[in-house]
């Protein structure tokens, strides 16, 4: 009988604990009760998100994540980062093994409608793009017919050139590898004739291929890219703080606020300057945060044209020029909605 | 009638109804807690909107596989695409295990050579290959494919029709023929002869003694009969040469690096594990089994057919279903070096239609019916090679 009272007791214990994860509380407190945030991230792109050579990751979307957890706890250093390959990334983000997932991910409608996934403000406009060695002579797309290509799998990529040779009537070879660095290796060694990627990775894998003189990107873009953060259906509160945390990095560039002039900019006397910082209370309480996240996103980790720069800019060995990712008002498309 | 009926057992006390019990209370947990598993999946899946089901098998994939044994393209379906990566691994699987077979036995009976030369160079290999991992293997594999072969335009050619390059090893294979059709039939038909010649010849012996020389007799009908066909089709030697079209060759056959590092891996590993079943086996035969066979008069290949290889087989056959399992499963490997099997489209699937529980399922489902056939068979055929006890 003692035997029955212990097998009781221990189905008891197993629903239980199966039923205290099903009912985990809302996203927010989560992560403050955890007292650190757990972003998904690539580890492999240089300049998106890699660990440098002391081990600390750096990268545009090693940023964004640094500027959610300034926005959550007012301290930019909060956070552990998960590598996750391509195939990977989406199932960590529904088990709840992340909070955010920050690693170059496309907004697609199936994403956000079958795999139950809300993406919020873009933190970088791509586009997938082709790169070749320069010995091959090729100076458009529309040349590859017949070539073998690397392509990375789990990805957007795998579709967009299949559609791209489709729609031009030319057979093509892809080579799936699913390791990014293994896969480089492969087109650098010459094992396919065309490695095709978003553009800035392409940029990205150029800088650290063994010559990056010999080889060329290819003029066209073959597909619309908007990689954002992504978090998970069903927490809104979670999502508006990721998405308003991007927004106010793009809404401090536009205001001129940077990490140096931050402090000069809260004696500010627009208004408008005075609500996005905090001086005027009241949008940080109304996202569930401290009235002063703006603040201590822009002094810890800086506006998003300061991250662009820092990260992939004119002046990092991607040296990829703001395009796309420049301000509305200076022709691009980075746009925040009003802070009011 | 001085004994009494023994007391009434109350039946918590009686072990066997109480083993019952405790099965059936085993068993509901088991049930419960898979039970619990489901729905709460099902629920969550719901309530984060996610869709189930797998009605996504009859979309269009939109992706493209480097290498099919059927027809595919981008416009067919995602069960079209799962199926191209299930014949992919059923090819690596099963060449894999021939060639394992093969020269894991000839190693395996190396390492028992008399020769010292013969016996250690197999020991070393058995060691190496047994001792690195077979992942490393693969990437060594690859690596030394793209990275020591030259680009299609200065391919390497040590032979005509034979072509070396980064993008596979291309050769000549003889060109389609009416020939060809009949030369595979008579060779079938050559086949189920000498399949029921063996018979015969077998009962024959059994009852007169007299012996019949099956073996000659069998591969002259098999090699002979299909070249005799060839012979009368006027001998077509017409071959299909590669050649290098654009970016690739064209013509002949190419075998990808991707799908020879993956079979030499696979191969090369497993071999070293099934040398050593096939020595294990061999040694586990008493030295005076086979000195009695001598001393009654048979010939050296009787003794390895007629007494050796019915004991060692008993011993060889299970763990040699276990190395051939651990082949098929190890291919899966593949989406490390780039090789389409049924992992790595599966994976893409997973990927484009975000239903990954339902992908994983059909991975599961699908190792699952290569395994269970293979020892299916390997059961049935260890049944047929056991001791017969007289």
């Amino acid at each position: 009988m003692k035997l029955f009272k212990v097998c009781a007791l221990m189905v008891a214990v197993v629903f239980l604990a199966m039923t205290g994860m099903a009912m985990a509380g809302e996203t927010l407190d989560t992560v403050k009760a955890r007292g650190m945030l757990i972003a998904g991230v690539n580890g492999g792109v240089f300049g998106f998100s890699m660990p440098d050579k002391k081990g600390e990751w750096k990268g545009l979307d090693v940023d964004t994540a640094k500027a959610i957890a300034a926005a959550v706890f007012g301290d930019a250093s909060k956070v552990k980062y998960v590598a996750l390959t391509a195939v990977q990334r989406l199932p960590a983000l529904q088990s709840k093994e992340i909070d955010v997932l920050c690693r170059n991910t496309t907004q697609t409608l199936t994403r956000e409608t079958v795999n139950g996934l809300n993406f919020c403000h873009v933190n970088f406009y791509d586009g997938q793009g082709f790169l070749v060695p320069k010995k091959l002579g090729i100076k458009s797309a529309k040349e590859l017919e017949g070539a073998t290509v690397c392509v990375l799998p789990g990805t957007t990529t795998e579709m967009n050139a299949a559609d791209f040779f489709r729609s031009h009537g030319m057979k093509w070879k892809p080579v799936v590898i699913e390791n990014t660095t293994e896969l480089n290796k492969a087109f650098f060694a010459g094992r396919c004739d065309v490695l095709t990627s978003d553009s800035s990775q392409l940029a990205a894998q150029r800088s650290v291929a063994p010559n990056p003189d010999d080889y060329v990107l290819l003029p066209e873009i073959i597909s619309k890219e908007p990689l954002a953060p992504v978090v998970r259906h069903g927490d809104d509160q979670w999502y508006d703080i990721v998405n308003w945390t991007v927004m106010a990095l793009v809404q401090a560039e536009e205001f001129g606020i940077t990490s140096k002039n931050v402090d000069q900019m809260m004696k500010s006397k627009n208004p408008g300057i005075q609500r996005f910082l905090g001086v005027t209370p009241g949008m940080g309480k109304a996202l569930g945060l401290d009235n002063k996240w703006v603040y201590n996103i822009i002094k810890q980790v800086g506006n998003y044209g300061e991250i662009f720069e820092r990260n992939v800019g004119v002046n990092t060995p991607l040296g990829l020029k703001r395009g796309l990712n420049d301000l509305w008002t200076r022709g691009g498309l980075m746009y925040a909605s009003p802070f009011r | 009638m001085r004994e009494k009926q023994p007391e009434k057992v109350p039946f918590w006390l009686d072990p066997k109804k109480r083993a019952i019990l405790f099965q059936i209370a085993v068993l509901g947990i088991v049930g419960l807690i898979g039970y619990y598993l489901v729905s709460n999946t099902i629920f969550n899946l719901k309530r984060q909107s996610i869709a189930t089901g797998f009605s996504f098998l009859h979309k269009e994939s939109s992706f493209e596989i480097g290498e099919s044994l059927i027809s595919y393209s981008a416009a067919s379906s995602y069960g079209k695409a799962l199926i191209v990566g299930a014949l992919n691994t059923l090819e690596v699987s099963f060449i894999g295990i021939v060639l394992t077979l093969i020269l894991g036995t000839f190693v395996g009976i190396a390492r028992l050579s008399t020769n010292w030369l013969v016996s250690k160079l197999a020991g070393i290999f058995i060691e190496f290959m047994q001792d690195i991992p077979v992942l490393l293997q693969l990437f060594f594999w690859y690596a030394i494919f793209y990275d020591s072969l030259p680009s299609p335009r200065q391919a390497l050619a040590p032979i005509s029709g034979l072509i070396l390059s980064n993008r596979g090893i291309a050769f000549a294979v003889p060109a389609p023929s009416p020939a060809h059709k009949y030369m595979v039939f008579f060779f079938l038909a050559a086949c189920i002869v000498t399949y029921f010649i063996r018979r015969w010849a077998k009962r024959r012996q059994e009852k007169t003694g007299q012996y019949f020389p099956t073996f000659r007799v069998g591969l002259a009908l098999i090699v002979g009969l299909p070249l005799v066909v060839w012979l009368l089709f006027g001998a077509p030697t017409k071959m299909n040469i590669p050649k290098l079209v654009g970016f690739n060759f064209k013509g002949g056959l190419t075998l990808s690096p991707e799908f020879v590092a993956l079979l030499l891996g696979l191969v090369l590993y497993t071999s070293a594990f099934v040398a050593e079943v096939v020595r294990a086996g061999i040694q586990s035969v008493s030295k005076g089994q086979r000195e009695a066979a001598m001393a009654i008069g048979l010939r050296p290949s009787q003794v390895l057919n007629l007494v050796i290889l019915p004991q060692a087989l008993r011993v060889i056959i299970p763990p040699l279903t276990s190395q051939m399992l651990n082949l098929t499963k190890n291919s899966s490997l593949a989406v490390a070096i780039g090789f389409p099997d049924f992992v790595s489209v599966a994976n893409t699937t997973i990927n484009q239609t975000g239903q990954s529980i339902e992908g994983v399922a059909l991975i599961m489902a699908l190792y699952l019916i290569f395994s269970l056939s293979t020892s299916a068979f390997m059961n049935w055929y260890n049944k047929k090679a056991a001791l017969v006890e007289r």
